[in-house]
């Protein structure tokens, strides 16, 4: 430690002599400093977030009304709604392009790397991050891959329509429909330029954790925010190469006329030369990315949950040790059940059996988070922040959703309704919602440390009740028309009279939607607000523990002004008996016969 | 210039809304209100509200379940079918307990601990009994849905037989499904896509000694109480075989085979008699009617259900279950390969 200190120092004088020289570049655009880049990650996510919201609004209108014309779909697609009618090959483009931007770029680089890079160092008492250029060059490849994702929604031959998933061939042969042409080709670019600025972002999150804690945060005195990002960031480490493979092959397959996915077929008239690939390889190789996936997207969310519902309820979080311990069995669990996207691939029944066997176990620690939050709320002091609201949001979507996995995760139940709207229901639910629930409350709970400033409440509660309320009138839906047999990805239902009588659930739905998607503007119009007109917040605004709040307001290159703080508890010392406030912050030293117990 | 006007008109609501607000927040902080801190009127109202809102939310599941119930899939048309509907139904059940005293719970305490001033929160850290109680309940209901669930599945992949299946080749092409009988020896004749041509649709090599007796068809009839073995291919992109009233499900994929077999039970006639079935169709053409279509009448339908390019969503085929004489006196109108190609 005594080596950190003079390293503290040294780079005090650092900072002094180089303070005055920023300019507009370095500070906004080229900077290294992680708060600033961990707002670059919230602003370009926010902006890709209302591109995909805006594109499932433009589908949900469609499925309301099949085959109808809109003028305002022809004002958005173009030539693909020729007199207003939507096209069903830009159906499928864009609920490909909405999942790709809502899991990637909206729910992996815009809630971890907002919340990784705003709150790694500030928590665990560093003065940034471990490789500041690393940093900004995971940010940057994260920019270019939006404006390559984005890009390819205007070629000619349509964007990537395979679904978000890409499987091939449909994703690998153009002649199989527009969208496997340049528009998936740039998807597969985009993906690549994504995924390595994920990994630059990951292992610079690890090392840090690892390496750069201040004096006295062990490992069991960390907020369970950091516990999170940092089992995010392992699990990203481990699991975004197996997809970079998957996507390098593709593209073999796609522009050099290799094999790996592609045997035996005929297609436009021809036999194609392609012999002894696998397509279900592509699915193994996707799904042990895709599964870990879901929890690199739903973790962090967890983790500002745990933070946010335990300062908000006054209460330490119940049962920390079990809080960390289901956070790594569900990263371990998380390795081994890729699977269950696959019980009806044909693959050998003996494999659907163990995938089965171990996606069920992870109910398990689900349950024990589920229930340890609903403890920590019990005979609290709830203060209601609309970070509160989302939080306490997102435990019922949690529940909600999870529970469907135990349908869903078992082989014999999947196959009735694999690939149907009970699907697009549950992980909507468990991931989509909970995670944009936990990103909500993350930015309303740390705007004040991002922008020195105060989100205006009201408007914060109104965009809860009216996200929370149409959010699950859009989704819970779903289960009925799941159970119906209606399968996803389904242009128009009209090809079946027995899906008519669904039709009317098609349109609650979709104003559900409607009304969900706008109501994001009042978050939209008072994040922007807050961070010129809001009022000055004060340096502890919600008498929270953890280190952050000992920052000054004004951001500071290097967070603290003096030396860094030292740690003696853990974060949760909320309504500690003893103290006359309500909490104590981490680097309050104990008192006289005070056990720290952590 | 429409466009324009919008776009002004949208400015303009957007600094409408920006300087109300300016008054606003000046007001309350001339009336000494700490900005946008929670007061103790904000946790009551909201928690309030979280009470209201929540229990609306479980009630109106409960509303959903009673109007949208009816929709779910009319009993199951095959052997194996039942057991994955008791299996599914156990599962219903366990997570609807779960659902419906977890969900109230969680809103009451919202509403019930809502921050009032002068109260200080419990300080309760952990409690290791109760921590090991909810990871043993969870694991024990889950243990029986593993081994119920695992020897349900093992009996859907591993059927013991005690007569020979039928053995029909269900083909998927953008965007249409193709059905192959084996004839009279059981035994599917070799295809490859090399000898796709002409009327020759799924590849059939005649060189095989299998192959002259096989019967190509554009519709899928099955006889009833007899094990099918179905053997799927595709030809040009990944294709998905949904039966969903004989609850089977089977990718097809390019390149490879695979199977599923299951032993039809209810004939097309026998569940056009079905309670259920019957008040689906009424509904359909109550609907259907009105906006003057052609009435329906229900038939088993085969699906596809994994996405495969613009026309999926119209990819079908009718599945007809008849009697072992009707299938039979249906087959031999057929004319097999020999005869077509």
């Amino acid at each position: 430690m005594s080596n950190t200190s003079t390293k503290n120092e040294h780079f005090q004088d650092h900072l002094m002599e180089h303070h005055h020289k920023e300019n507009f570049f370095t500070k906004y655009i080229f900077t290294m400093d992680h708060k600033m880049i961990g707002k670059q990650f919230l602003i370009t996510g926010m902006f890709m977030g209302i591109v995909g919201v805006m594109m499932s609004m433009l589908f949900r209108l469609e499925l309301a009304y099949p085959e109808q014309s809109f003028p305002i779909l022809e004002f958005f697609l173009g030539k693909w709604a020729p007199d207003g009618v939507m096209d069903p090959n830009m159906y499928l483009a864009l609920v490909t392009i909405h999942g790709t931007i809502m899991v990637f770029f909206v729910l992996t680089a815009g809630l971890s790397g907002t919340f990784s890079n705003l709150l790694i160092p500030l928590q665990i008492g560093a003065r940034d991050m471990a490789s500041g250029f690393l940093n900004a060059l995971s940010y940057w490849f994260f920019f270019l891959s939006s404006v390559v994702m984005i890009a390819s929604l205007f070629v000619e031959s349509g964007p990537a329509s395979g679904g978000w998933t890409v499987y091939p061939p449909l994703s690998a042969l153009p002649q199989a429909m527009p969208g496997s042409g340049a528009g998936m080709t740039l998807w597969l670019i985009s993906m690549t330029l994504f995924i390595v600025g994920s990994l630059l972002g990951s292992l610079n999150y690890i090392v840090t954790v690892v390496n750069m804690r201040t004096k006295g945060m062990s490992m069991t005195r960390l907020p369970l925010t950091i516990w999170a990002f940092f089992v995010t960031a392992i699990l990203g480490v481990l699991s975004f190469p197996v997809l970079l493979s998957a996507a390098l092959l593709l593209m073999l397959d796609r522009l050099l006329g290799t094999s790996f996915y592609l045997s035996d077929i005929f297609i436009g008239g021809e036999v194609l030369s392609y012999s002894g690939g696998s397509p279900v390889l592509y699915q193994h190789l996707f799904w042990f990315l895709g599964h870990p996936e879901v929890y690199i997207i739903l973790l962090p969310a967890l983790g500002i949950s745990s933070e946010v519902i335990a300062t908000n309820s006054r209460k330490p979080i119940f049962g920390y040790r079990a809080m960390v311990g289901s956070i790594l069995a569900i990263a371990f669990l998380s390795f081994i059940v890729w699977g269950h996207h696959m019980f009806v691939t044909g693959m050998n029944p003996f494999l659907g059996s163990v995938f089965t066997f171990t996606t069920l176990l992870i109910a398990i620690p689900s349950a024990v988070k589920a229930f340890n939050y609903i403890t920590t709320l019990w005979k609290g002091n709830i203060q209601y922040t609309p970070a509160m609201l989302f939080s306490i949001g997102l435990v019922s979507t949690f529940v909600t959703g999870g529970l469907t996995g135990v349908i869903l995760g078992d082989s014999a139940l999947d196959i009735n309704v694999h690939d149907t709207y009970f699907v697009v229901a549950h992980f909507h639910i468990v991931m989509g919602l909970s995670a944009i629930f936990g990103m909500f409350a993350g930015v309303y709970h740390w705007f004040p440390k991002m922008y020195g400033r105060m989100m205006n409440k009201s408007m914060g509660y109104a965009h809860f009740w009216l996200t929370f309320i149409t959010a699950y009138g859009v989704f819970f839906p779903m289960h009925f028309l799941g159970m119906a047999g209606l399968p996803r990805r389904y242009y128009s239902n009209t090809a079946f009279p027995m899906f008519d009588n669904l039709a009317d659930i098609n349109v609650l739905i979709t104003y559900f939607a409607i009304i969900g998607g706008i109501a994001q503007l009042i978050f939209i119009f008072n994040f922007f607000y807050s961070i010129w007109r809001g009022p000055k917040a004060s340096q502890n605004p919600w008498r929270a523990n953890s280190l952050e709040w000992t920052t000054p307001v004004e951001h500071l290159h290097g967070n603290w002004p003096g030396d860094i703080p030292v740690v003696h508890r853990w974060a949760y010392d909320y309504s500690k008996p003893g103290y006359d406030e309500d909490f104590v912050p981490q680097n309050v030293p104990l008192a006289e016969g005070e056990e720290s117990g952590h | 210039m429409n466009t324009v006007s919008i776009i002004v008109l949208i400015v303009l609501a957007i600094l409408t809304i920006v300087q109300v607000m300016r008054i606003s927040e000046i007001s309350s902080s001339i009336q000494g209100g700490k900005d946008n801190q929670v007061s103790e009127k904000d946790n009551d109202t909201q928690g309030k509200l979280l009470l209201l809102v929540g229990m609306g939310f479980v009630i109106s599941v409960l509303v959903m379940y009673w109007a949208w119930g009816y929709h779910s899939l009319p009993a199951p048309s095959s052997e194996h079918g039942a057991e994955i509907d008791s299996l599914w139904n156990l599962s219903m059940l366990i997570i609807n307990v779960v659902f419906f005293i977890v969900q109230p719970i969680l809103f009451y305490f919202g509403y019930k601990y809502r921050g009032k001033k002068g109260t200080k929160a419990v300080y309760y850290e952990h409690n290791n009994k109760l921590e090991l109680f909810w990871t043993m309940v969870p694991a024990l209901a889950l243990a029986v849905l593993i081994i119920w669930g695992l020897n349900v599945w093992s009996g859907l992949m591993m059927p013991e037989n005690e007569e020979e299946p039928i053995v029909i080749e269900l083909y998927a092409q953008q965007f249409n499904w193709t059905a192959r009988y084996s004839g009279g020896d059981n035994q599917l004749g070799y295809a490859t896509v090399h000898e796709i041509g002409g009327a020759n649709i799924v590849g059939v090599d005649m060189e095989d000694i299998y192959s002259s007796d096989d019967i190509v068809t554009k519709s899928l009839h099955l006889p009833v109480g007899k094990p099918i073995k179905f053997e799927f291919r595709a030809q040009d992109v990944i294709h998905s075989a949904y039966f969903p009233h004989f609850r089977a499900q089977m990718n097809c994929v390019p390149g490879s085979k695979t199977y599923f077999q299951f032993t039809p039970t209810v004939t097309t006639a026998e569940i056009r008699q079905n309670k259920d079935v019957k008040n689906h169709v009424e509904e359909v053409n109550g609907i259907r009617a009105a906006k003057g279509e052609d009435l329906w009448e229900f038939d088993y339908v085969l699906l596809c259900n994994k996405i495969c390019g613009a026309a999926h969503y119209n990819m079908q085929m009718e599945i007809i279950v008849e009697t072992e004489e009707e299938y039979n006196a249906w087959l031999k109108e057929q004319k097999t390969v020999a005869e077509t190609l």
